[in-house]
């Protein structure tokens, strides 16, 4: 993959970040021209995957969680969030749409089938007590100036 | 987030305002139930029209409120979804259980 431009940062896991990640993955792509539905979509499925590592890989406790976000050639963003957590134990499970270990919280156990949903490609690997990565990546449509 | 809450004719409306994320859903909860728990109104409309941002959150809020509401002797109605919330509704079927207009 050929890499236009890439931004990196880490946060600690607190609620508060899952807006500031969103806030901060809108402004890198404003660069892309992106519609507002395109953004929306992005801005969502982050704010999902950011939300799953606050509320499920540091349970009780507060760790790192790195988003990357790169523009690709061909106007692809690849996305990626990544926790050093509890890890997912099954991650098939996980991804079944409505599965949710937090009923007591309304966790809806719809965050991966929202990452699926609206982005092209998802990938989830995880390790037991090491943590999860998610890529996910969106191919932008091209719109005339 | 900012929520204003007004009543009609036992009709209460819940205007809110801003994003929705998890951060956020645990306050709007709190406050709803609330004024659930305290009014029992017979039935209550949340606008969504001063929404700018919903994620999956959005639907544990929702359905929560639902199951109270219903638990209350009342009934729950979604109003002014932006298409975007109503793509995040329409993955958990939401529509099914909940009144949208």
């Amino acid at each position: 993959m050929e890499v236009i431009n890439t931004i990196r940062f880490t946060m600690p896991s607190l609620s508060v970040n899952e807006s500031a990640a969103r806030a901060v993955v809108s402004s890198f792509l404003i660069q892309a021209d992106p519609t507002v539905e395109e953004l929306s979509d992005i801005r969502t499925a982050v704010s999902e995957a950011v939300t799953n590592a606050v509320v499920h890989a540091y349970r009780g406790t507060t760790g790192n969680i790195e988003l990357t976000v790169k523009l690709l050639r061909g106007r692809e963003i690849y996305i990626k969030i990544r926790d050093k957590g509890c890890g997912i134990p099954d991650v098939e499970q996980a991804m079944t749409p409505l599965f949710t270990t937090a009923p007591e919280e309304e966790r809806s156990g719809l965050g991966f089938s929202v990452m699926q949903s609206f982005m092209d490609k998802l990938s989830v690997k995880s390790s037991k007590g090491k943590g999860t990565t998610v890529i996910m990546r969106k191919r932008l449509a091209v719109h005339g100036d | 987030m900012k929520v204003d809450i007004k009543t009609e004719n036992g009709r209460a409306i819940a205007r809110l305002k801003g994003e929705i994320d998890h951060h956020n859903a645990k306050g709007l909860r709190t406050e709803l139930d609330h004024y659930i728990v305290s009014v029992q109104p017979r039935e209550l409309a949340i606008d969504f029209g001063g929404i700018t941002f919903m994620d999956s959150s959005g639907i544990g809020l929702i359905m929560g409120r639902s199951k109270l509401m219903k638990e209350c002797g009342g009934s729950l109605e979604i109003m002014n979804t932006q298409p975007y919330i109503r793509r995040v509704l329409k993955l958990a079927g939401v529509e099914r259980i909940v009144k949208i207009t």
